[in-house]
């Protein structure tokens, strides 16, 4: 006689539950810290009613069928909580291995006497629940994938502070690849805080850069261009000796441009420029 | 223009990047990196090479619609270095000798790259025709 499987999972859903939970309450990896044992038993009974509904004959190994779409959408949902919760993936997979365990262990009670009949089923009942694991996986991994999605976006939004170093003098500390949002970025600022402050000077400071390939400085170009249209001048600093080098061999031409190895030979010609001194301050005489 | 010296060179490690966004340039220029680091490579060197990485798989994104990049470790005698393969299926370069010279772009950027990334290695090869894809190799010592 061959047992539907789905029927006998229908029967004996109390003992698949009993048997689950004394499973899932027994292994080292439960977590009575980060969840307790009632709303554990309230999670696995919402995911085994879903599944013992859902499955069928037919359908019982194949978890891309519509039918299961209502347990994957359920075990997606619990997988997100558990990680939000602080659940590792292991442990979420174990969860999901504890009833397939407790499953198969139904299903060898019942067909005790037929090993093949029991060797089928079981099979089916391994790819089923296998193939739900993954599930929990990948939801584990798309909830990172999208942390990792919102810190590049929260870097790319990194934006260049423009620092009034002095009367008249902007400072931009540039970090990081200068590529075409960015320079974007750093020239709207740029040009903006010189309206705003009225200064002539900018130093762009390119320490931070870790290369300088035509791209880069083709952005740099355009940024002093744009800053000359205004009235004011830029001055590039931070020019490690490498950079200088490989900006000699690709031949491009910054010799219209003011550069300083440091921000401090900048700001030193800045205040040249301004006809600024910086003078110590002479020794008080005291009073006799 | 061919890579081929006199004597043998032999490949240690080698490593594949695919290119197909501007995300993956940071990776690829990361791993450039790594590679320069592992055979010590002194700043100045790093810094050519992999500038002159970021010019190539620049134009590779640009015009050859992304593609590999094949990085490797390589020994001659009693010198290492990585050569580093790019290759895309993309339109191809018209004329390689008017691409060679310094301020021709076909892209309204400063026309430096090849012609810069070229003085910047040691060894450069270049292979393109219309609609045959372009493939570019450069070779950097650590020494030299």
């Amino acid at each position: 006689m061959k047992t539907d499987v789905a029927k006998l999972f229908q029967k004996k859903r109390r003992q698949i539950l009993e048997y689950w939970m004394t499973k899932q309450l027994a292994d080292e990896s439960l977590r009575e810290d980060l969840m307790s044992n009632d709303d554990l038993r309230e999670q696995s009974n919402e995911l085994l009613d879903a599944l013992i509904e859902s499955i069928t004959g037919e359908n019982i190994s194949d978890t891309a069928t519509a039918e299961l779409e209502n347990v994957k959408e359920i075990l997606s949902g619990i997988s997100i909580s558990r990680a939000r919760q602080g659940f590792s993936p292991r442990e979420t997979g174990m969860y999901v291995f504890s009833l397939k365990d407790s499953l198969i262990h139904i299903l060898r009670e019942e067909l005790k006497g037929s090993p093949d009949e029991l060797y089928q089923a079981s099979m089916k009942v391994n790819r089923l629940m296998d193939g739900l694991a993954v599930v929990t996986f990948e939801t584990f991994i798309k909830g990172r994938e999208e942390v990792i999605l919102r810190q590049t976006d929260e870097i790319t939004e990194i934006s260049t502070p423009v620092i009034r170093v002095w009367d008249g003098i902007l400072a931009l500390p540039i970090i990081g690849t200068l590529d075409s949002a960015r320079t974007q970025v750093v020239m709207e600022n740029l040009l903006q805080e010189i309206v705003e402050s009225g200064s002539t000077i900018a130093i762009l400071d390119i320490s931070g850069v870790p290369a300088v390939d035509s791209l880069v400085a083709q952005h740099l170009i355009k940024t002093v261009s744009a800053t000359r249209l205004m009235g004011a001048e830029c001055i590039i600093s931070g020019i490690r000796p490498e950079i200088a080098q490989t900006v000699v061999h690709l031949g491009i031409d910054l010799s219209n441009i003011i550069t300083k190895a440091t921000l401090a030979h900048a700001l030193k010609f800045a205040f040249s420029t301004m006809r600024l001194s910086v003078n110590r301050i002479a020794k008080e005489k005291t009073a006799e | 223009m061919n890579l081929k010296s006199p004597t043998m060179k032999t490949v240690q490690n080698k490593d594949t990047i695919h290119i197909a966004r501007e995300q993956d340039v940071v990776l690829f220029r990361n791993r450039v990196k790594e590679f320069a680091v592992k055979i010590g490579m002194g700043l100045v060197n790093q810094t050519k090479l992999i500038t002159a990485a970021s010019e190539l798989v620049r134009n590779m994104l640009k015009y050859g619609g992304g593609g590999q990049v094949l990085i490797e470790t390589v020994t001659e005698e009693r010198n290492t270095g990585i050569r580093l393969s790019f290759k895309d299926e993309g339109p191809g370069i018209k004329d390689i000798d008017m691409a060679m010279k310094d301020g021709f772009s076909t892209g309204k950027s400063l026309g430096l790259g090849l012609p810069g990334t070229k003085r910047l290695v040691n060894e450069f090869a270049i292979q393109s025709a219309p609609g045959a894809g372009t493939t570019v190799s450069i070779l950097k010592w650590k020494m030299g």
